[in-house]
């Protein structure tokens, strides 16, 4: 901080041209007037106190092995305990001897993520894809077939059970929220009623609840006999909140399209579909890209509720890992090592959503 | 060519319609033969846009029968759909997709509704840019042009569907001045290539050139139709008289 502020007279007596360029940002972006100089300085002050205890517990004190839990307090984190319980945080109850399924899994459900990031590739060949990863991801859990041991849904825990959720929950729940934001503007009454009580009914519900409807109230409607596996129901239970949290945003993008463009486009002899598809839908989309995204991160995370109807969702394991009584007390360490986890998704959703953003309003600007 | 003119392409025939209690068509009665350009003219709210709009359907007429291009405007969709592509439109506010390049604006509706191969469909959508004089223009989006290059090429989507029928709705007024005769210049020559075309517009040299029959409307009504020399030289109705006076004192 001290340097900072002392490198700014030297380098104006003495200015060289090497230095005019970072030297002109720091004064546009940090020092540009007597309230912004203040606060630059205090979050630098903030800066310095806080970071070098946070990087000597961090790194320097850390303990990167220790043979039990007791060897492991000390002044600084224990890493030790995440390489202990690090393949059970992350995949959970599935089986020891079989853990590359759900490693597998994870990767097939990462290629999938990235390829769709491109929208060059969006279109036909792309859905194969999904639907092809999917299934896989499915039988490398599952197992049953191809010689690999049967697995029980209750015993997908960890990563690939919260990336099950929070992907299939969006996959499914984006054109299911598309079709509820189309309908709650549909010229017939009754479909319109049917979408604006759908939506209102389940946006005025925690997702906690939903979870327990689908999870304890449910087989109660069911004849006795048939039972729906848990995961499914907990599945069904985002997709539906997915759909009703979404509905809400397209249809802001929906009520922002000029009543001209459906005009044109009614003038030009488009059907109902063709112009929702081609001229509504790519608008009212690209106009609430940030709003998606904020729900999608929100489902994201809205994945750790599963605990409610104990299913071991990343977060449940990892809080499960604490609980061994060789390893106690390692909280901090636990809650960093899914943090950091959680927020490379979603930090990863965020950036792309700004790229969109970006690709989407090219050439709009007037 | 006078032959050709007694097959109408457009009959309005006692045409009425409301907005709740409010009359904004009363009895319109309309006959646009073949080749025919007709301008409309009237005070705002006299229900002109109206009353081209329920020609294409964009506006729902109650009482009264519309027959364009030998078809009947029911409320089926067949029909509907088959006028709509034999009826292109031209907006004050061009409507175009701001979303597409100038190119897939205008290839759109030719792949989507009439089912022309892509290839096809860009090979006309840029005889059609050539057409209305703004052949290079085609990769940028509506935005990056100026407002009489957005007429045009909002012309020239319309005509990308090879229709029987034009119908403009002051294509004009949303215009800088200074940009105005580019796009009636590409009228012009359209109405000068025996298209059908019905056009509300307050340019009356425009209308003098090409109108075969001028309509005036006032209220819901048409007050006064007439040959342009006809009309322009000697109106007949009061209302005529002042809205002319009106409009040529500037
Ligand atoms: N959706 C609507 N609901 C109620 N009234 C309407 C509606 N659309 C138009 N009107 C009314 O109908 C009348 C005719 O409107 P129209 O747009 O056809 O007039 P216009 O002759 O085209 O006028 P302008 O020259 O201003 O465009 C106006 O009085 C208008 O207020
Ligand atoms: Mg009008």
């Amino acid at each position: 901080m001290t340097d900072l502020t002392q490198g700014i007279p030297i380098a104006a007596q003495a200015p060289r041209p090497r230095w005019t360029g970072a030297l002109a940002w720091l004064r546009a972006n940090l020092f540009n007037g007597v309230t912004s100089t203040i606060l630059t300085l205090l979050c630098a002050a903030l800066i310095a106190a806080a970071l070098p205890p946070v990087i000597r517990w961090a790194l320097i004190d850390a303990i990167w092995s220790a043979p039990n839990g007791q060897a492991c307090h000390g002044a600084g984190a224990c890493w030790a305990f995440i390489g202990e319980k690090f393949r059970f945080i992350l995949f959970g109850f599935f089986p020891a001897g079989e853990t590359w399924r759900p490693i597998a899994a994870v990767v097939i459900f990462l290629a999938m993520i990235v390829a769709a990031c491109d929208r060059r590739m969006w279109g036909r060949r792309l859905a194969l894809v999904w639907v092809i990863g999917l299934f896989a991801v499915f039988a490398l859990m599952r197992g049953g077939a191809f010689g690999l041991s049967t697995v029980e849904t209750a015993l997908w825990s960890g990563l690939p059970l919260t990336l099950v959720l929070a992907v299939v929950g969006m996959l499914v729940g984006f054109p299911f929220g598309v079709l509820l934001a189309l309908g709650r503007r549909s010229r017939l009454p009754a479909v319109r009623a049917i979408c604006v009580g759908y939506i209102e009914l389940v946006r005025g519900v925690p997702v906690i609840t939903m979870l327990f409807m689908a999870s304890l109230m449910l087989p109660l409607f069911l004849p006795t006999g048939i039972t729906i596996d848990k995961l499914v129901r907990a599945q069904v239970a985002f997709i539906l909140f997915a759909g009703a949290s979404l509905a809400e945003v397209v249809r802001g993008g929906l009520q922002a399209i000029p009543r001209g463009q459906i005009e044109a486009a009614d003038a030009l002899g488009l059907t109902y579909v063709q112009r929702t598809r081609l001229i509504v839908l790519p608008q009212a989309l690209a106009m609430v890209i940030p709003a998606l995204v904020n729900t999608f991160i929100g489902i994201f995370k809205d994945t750790a509720l599963v605990i409610i109807i104990s299913l071991f969702d990343l977060l449940t394991t990892a809080e499960t890992a604490l609980s061994d009584a060789n390893w106690q007390g390692f909280y901090v360490e636990a809650y960093v090592f899914v943090g950091v986890i959680y927020w490379s998704f979603c930090f990863f959703m965020s950036r792309y959503s700004q790229l969109l953003e970006r690709e989407f309003n090219r050439g709009r600007r007037r | 060519m006078s032959d050709a003119r007694t097959v109408p392409m457009i009959e309005l025939q006692s045409v009425n319609k409301w907005y709740g209690e409010f009359q904004v068509l009363k009895n319109i009665d309309l006959q646009v033969g073949k080749g025919e350009k007709v301008v409309v003219c009237g005070p705002s709210g006299s229900g002109k846009s109206t009353m081209i709009r329920c020609i294409n359907r964009l506006e729902e007429h109650q009482r009264g029968r519309i027959i364009v291009a030998g078809i009947e405007l029911t409320s089926d969709l067949k029909n509907i759909e088959a006028i709509r592509r034999e009826v292109g439109m031209v907006f004050q506010q061009f409507n175009l997709f701001p979303h597409l390049t100038v190119l897939q604006n205008l290839t759109l509706a030719p792949i989507w509704v009439r089912k022309l191969p892509k290839k096809e469909a860009e090979e006309a959508a840029r005889y059609y840019l050539g057409r209305v004089r703004i052949p290079d223009q085609a990769d940028k989006y509506p935005g990056q042009l100026s407002g009489g290059q957005q007429q045009r090429v909002a012309i020239a989507r319309s005509l990308c569907m090879k229709p029987e029928i034009m119908l403009f709705d002051e294509p004009t007024s949303a215009l800088d001045p200074e940009m105005i005769k580019e796009v009636l210049d590409v009228m012009i020559e359209l109405a000068n290539e025996g298209m059908t075309m019905v056009c509300v517009t307050h340019e009356m040299g425009f209308a003098r050139t090409v109108a075969d029959m001028m309509v005036f409307m006032d209220k819901g009504e048409i007050v006064e139709r007439a040959a342009p020399k006809d009309f322009f030289a000697a109106p007949k109705n009061e209302r005529t008289k002042a809205f002319l006076s009106q409009i040529l004192a500037h």
